[in-house]
């Protein structure tokens, strides 16, 4: 049976039960735009997990997990030029350097960490090719599914909680006025002031999401965050030209521009 | 008619009162953010957070005028272009007991107007303090043209704060009206 398909169709958290309930062994490839990720398994458990757009460098994983000093891992990389992880991993133990342990407590984490990059794609081509092995020379650990389904699961849970709260990415949003309402202090992401620069009754959230290219799970996540800390309201689009940020003044007719300055005035005069 | 919102940007070295000067005419609590979380859900993505200001006037029922702080060093990059969207003009807090600042001040005033060029104005603030330097001396040192407005400030007064904001304000009319011409 052919193990393949897209992960808009089957995600990737359902794979991963199925691997684990099936106790499979083999390889997962899934392919998204320029990213390339595999996994490998035995008896449904995670041995290995590299993308192919980020290069292993065992001496830097290990440093950023605190296993390291970042000055050993200099003198090491020179020392130990030119081995596979696995002879290095060797090594690295019989150096007395860290324990076997340390080692795969580290790549525990850093190959869960390559399945979890999964969860934020949306669209991706997988094919499970049973029973290849990891390359080798490579560390290979064993790591139980469990809490990464469980986390999945739960990302998968937020979505859907994001698709209710905001049932549609065609409305737009308009800054609130409501003066004093709901307001709190809350931290704004890159990501916020980038969907605030946005907002505007003529731009739906689609729209949004394109311009400040965020996927529909992170333009839902923002644009809920905001609604929350009552900046924002969701209104039906208004027609007409869709604005985006630039230099100009918002209103474009210089009487109307001077009367926007002058009610400015009276208002700031009866503070 | 949908609501028109116009921004008028607060910007200056770190505690120079930008958020002090906000809170001073803001009729809702001033939104802080500053440097910290990084959602321990989403390690995967950066999200890099960044000290700003968010306050509000409102006008009327069609008009919003929004006030933002923002530190204005040169690595908040991104900011400037959604700042600039809808900007009437910035002022530029500069806190006048710390002439060690000064340049930094310089430095923000020059990279925030070739960003906007729009109209602004400079508030030498914290002028309630006995080691606060003179206006006119500060105008010297931040190397500032006659043509540029250098406004006595005490953030914390209502008072003083509406006169910055109004001083800014005429300075937008006189340069619709020059650009007229
Ligand atoms: N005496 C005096 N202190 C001020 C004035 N404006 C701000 N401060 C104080 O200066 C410090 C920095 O102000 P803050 O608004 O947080 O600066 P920001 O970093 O620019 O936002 C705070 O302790 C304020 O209370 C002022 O006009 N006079
Ligand atoms: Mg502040």
């Amino acid at each position: 049976m052919a193990l393949k398909g897209n992960l808009r169709d089957f995600s990737i958290t359902q794979l991963l039960n199925l691997i684990h309930i099936a106790t499979k062994t083999g390889a997962l490839y899934v392919e998204g735009g320029s990213d390339t990720v595999a996994v490998y398994f035995r008896d449904g458990k995670i041995s290995f997990a590299q993308n192919a757009n980020q290069s292993f460098d065992l001496l830097k994983i290990l440093a950023s997990s605190k296993k390291l000093k970042r000055s050993q891992v200099v003198m090491l990389q020179e020392k130990f030029k030119d081995l596979q992880p696995a002879e290095l991993g060797l090594c690295l133990v019989n150096g007395g350097y860290l324990s076997q342990e340390d080692i795969l407590d580290t790549l525990r984490a850093y190959y869960s960490g390559v399945v979890k990059q999964l969860f934020i794609w949306e669209d991706g081509f997988f094919h499970f090719e049973g029973p290849e092995s990891a390359p080798e020379g490579n560390i290979m650990v064993r790591e139980s599914l469990e809490d990464l389904i469980v986390e999945g699961a739960r990302k998968l849970k937020e979505y859907e909680q994001l698709k209710d709260e905001i049932p549609s990415l065609e409305m737009a949003l308009k800054f609130s006025d409501r003066p004093g309402t709901n307001m709190r202090a809350i931290n704004l992401s890159q990501d916020e002031w980038r969907v605030v620069s946005y907002v505007n009754p003529k731009n739906s959230i689609t729209q949004i999401a394109h311009a400040t290219r965020l996927n529909e799970m992170d333009i839902r996540r923002v644009v809920y965050a905001l609604l929350q800390a009552g900046i924002v309201e969701i209104i039906r689009p208004a027609s007409g030209a869709v604005i985006t940020p630039g230099r100009t003044f918002v209103a474009q007719d210089r009487d109307e521009q001077k009367s926007i300055v002058n009610r400015l005035i009276d208002r700031i005069r009866a503070i | 008619m949908q609501t028109q919102t116009v921004k008028i940007v607060v910007t200056g070295p770190f505690n120079s009162g930008k958020t002090e000067l906000i809170r001073s005419v803001s009729e809702i609590d001033v939104v802080s953010t500053e440097k910290k979380i990084t959602a321990e859900a989403e390690k995967v993505k950066e999200s890099t957070t960044v000290a700003m200001d968010f306050g509000r006037i409102t006008v009327d029922d069609d008009l919003v005028l929004f006030l933002f702080g923002t530190p204005g060093q040169k690595r908040f990059d991104f900011m400037w272009e959604i700042l600039s969207e809808g900007m009437l003009g910035f002022i530029v807090m500069v806190d006048s007991t710390r002439p060690e600042t000064f340049r930094e001040a310089r430095s923000i005033l020059e990279t925030f107007h070739a960003y906007a060029p729009t109209p602004y104005i400079v508030a030498a603030n914290k002028q309630d303090c006995a080691d606060a330097w003179d206006v006119e001396d500060m105008r010297v040192a931040l190397r500032l043209d006659h043509s540029i407005k250098i406004m006595p400030c005490v953030a914390k007064k209502k008072s003083s704060v509406k006169n910055v904001l109004l001083e800014l304000l005429f300075g937008i009319l006189e340069e619709m009206d020059a650009n007229r011409s």
